[in-house]
């Protein structure tokens, strides 16, 4: 090497800020999290104090439990819908659609309502689905209701609205990518054996676009595990999720116990994610 | 391949208009309530047409506008310095990967975990570290910093698809030719990456100016734009908040855009340069 440093060098020169961020603004915080999940507090302070009861807090009530069983109801209906909203869209675009050009326009007319912020974006349901929204006026001018509908808005039903208008491109786009790399051959020589386009998706397709599903699986459920702000807007404060909670109680500087329903949900969602990671190799999926 | 088109084609294409229509139809209702009559409210129907809602927006102490021409800086300045820094660490770490060295392992698991912990928890951790060091957060540090947890992972990911793609006989040919390592990144790697690592920055831009739960409780006083809009959006009456949409909207266009076509023009001097001078 001509600067004089040992290829093994040379590349861990290349890492060190990226490893030094890492490590000082994720893995340290997330430690000292796990210990302050085990201190005394007193008001808006923390008492360094070995202290259990933010641990025995979570079990001792139903609340932990409440809130888990209505978030793992989001993830698995909102995992569904866009598994399938992705998978069917990104099929269509890459076994039908034929020509390059409208594929790139297509796929950019997926990702544009994504340059508009979050919150706006959300805040644009209400002329929606309020009760003078547009949806309610067109069943009302249709005769199929006499009152308006009042659970469009500010329920759970707006709620998982918002997060499958949201994350329906996160699992879009990385099963796009598995399905970018499926050879033609492969495809035509399923219909030269004259399999139907079913069998075809089913027993050729799914099985070589399992590494997208897996990407597209943990952004979507890891997405709506840490969410506390659709859910408290679009629910109008009416529906809470672990995020939420902890969310409130940092809020009202009880750091103590929101670090211990912190780690709780760390270790939730980092198995989740490990076991998952078991099934696919990102790394090699990503330069092939 | 068949001339005739198969039914399925015709019922996916009509899922496609639905899907799109569901991704749109929320943001058209925006862009045309920011043009709501002044005696208008927040929801149809519209009770004339007006521009009246973006120059409340523009007019000192207007009313429901809160301090959304600061955030805006703040963020702009943020998003700015989170973009550079994401591509300077993101490249450099990525090039890493093209050897093997012990440790590597650490540098992708950190990176997947900071990418799948929920962003509060991380915003969480680092603004009790501060707490613990007896710090007082700071957008230049603290904030930034905090950004950088979301927009590296995502650079890191990206870097392994742009070398993925890369054919390393370029490089090999430039080292027979006597290139040193320096020279062989400034003009072999560097012009054939170079639309990726536009790529890379408009990720660290854009994941920077949306973020709010890891930057939230580290930037110190002011809020950025997500915040000040979340503040806005509990007091909203008017539809000053859609004027403010459909404007943030058109400058992400425009930005977006705009890099697409410096992209693409030096994609193309590259090619015409080797048009030019055929090896």
């Amino acid at each position: 090497m001509a600067v004089g440093v040992s290829p093994r060098t040379a590349s861990w020169l290349q890492a060190t800020p990226f490893a030094l961020i890492m490590t000082a603004l994720v893995i340290v915080p997330l430690g000292i999290i796990v210990v302050v999940s085990f201190m005394d507090y007193g008001f808006a302070e923390i008492i360094p104090e070995f202290f259990i009861g933010n641990w025995t807090d979570i079990f001792k009530s139903t609340l932990t439990l409440d809130l888990y069983e209505t978030v793992l109801r989001h993830i698995v209906i909102v995992w569904a819908i866009t598994l399938v909203l992705g998978f069917t869209v990104a099929y269509y675009l890459l076994f039908h659609v034929r020509s390059n050009f409208w594929r790139a326009i297509f796929l950019t007319a997926c990702v544009v309502p994504f340059w508009t912020s979050g919150v706006v974006r959300s805040v644009s349901w209400v002329p929606l689905l309020g009760r003078e929204g547009l949806v309610n006026q067109a069943l009302m001018g249709m005769g199929f209701i006499q009152q308006p509908i009042s659970w469009l808005l500010y329920s759970e039903f707006s709620v998982l609205l918002v997060y499958v208008n949201m994350l329906t491109l996160a699992m879009l786009g990385p099963i796009a990518n598995s399905m970018a790399k499926i050879s033609p051959s492969v495809i035509q020589a399923a219909r030269d054996q004259g399999a139907t386009e079913w069998q075809t998706i089913v027993e050729v397709i799914i099985p070589l676009i399992k590494p997208g599903i897996v990407v597209g699986t943990i952004f979507v459920v890891t997405a709506v595990m840490g969410d506390g702000f659709i859910v408290k807007s679009m629910s109008g404060n009416q529906v809470n999720t672990p995020a939420g909670a902890i969310m409130n109680e940092i809020n009202a500087l009880q750091y103590p116990p929101a670090a211990a329903k912190s780690v709780l949900m760390l270790v939730i969602v980092l198995l989740f994610v490990g076991t998952l990671l078991r099934f696919v190799d990102i790394r090699k999926e990503l330069a092939r | 391949m068949g001339k005739r088109r198969p039914v399925s084609y015709y019922l996916l294409s009509l899922f496609f208009a639905a899907f799109l229509l569901f991704l749109y139809g929320p943001m058209i209702c925006v862009y045309l309530l920011s043009f709501q009559g002044p005696e208008g409210g927040m929801s149809f129907p519209m009770r004339g047409f007006s521009t009246v809602w973006f120059e409340t927006l523009f007019k000192p102490g207007g009313r429901g506008v809160g301090d959304i021409h600061n955030s805006f800086f703040r963020s702009m300045r943020m998003a700015a310095i989170v973009a550079v820094l994401t591509m300077l660490i993101g490249v450099a770490a990525g090039m890493s990967f093209r050897r093997r060295y012990p440790g590597a392992n650490f540098v992708f698991y950190s990176a997947i975990t900071s990418m799948v912990v929920p962003g509060i928890l991380v915003g969480f951790g680092i603004s009790l570290a501060l707490n613990v060091l007896g710090l007082r957060p700071d957008w230049w540090y603290s904030g930034i910093g905090a950004q950088l947890t979301w927009s590296l992972p995502f650079a890191l990911l990206i870097m392994f698809i742009i070398m993925g793609r890369f054919d390393r006989s370029y490089e090999e040919a430039a080292t027979d030719l006597g290139a040193t390592s320096r020279q062989r990144f400034q003009y072999v790697i560097l012009p054939l990456i170079l639309p990726g690592i536009i790529g890379i920055m408009m990720a660290g831009f854009t994941s920077s100016y949306e973020e709010a739960a890891r930057g939230a409780l580290n930037i110190g006083t002011g809020n950025t734009m997500p915040m000040e809009l979340t503040a806005l959006l509990g007091a909203a009456t008017t539809p000053v908040m859609f004027a403010i949409g459909t404007l943030t909207t058109l400058f992400m266009f425009v930005t977006v855009i705009g890099t697409l076509l410096i992209t693409m023009s030096l994609a193309r001097r590259r090619q015409l340069r080797l048009v030019a001078q055929p090896a």
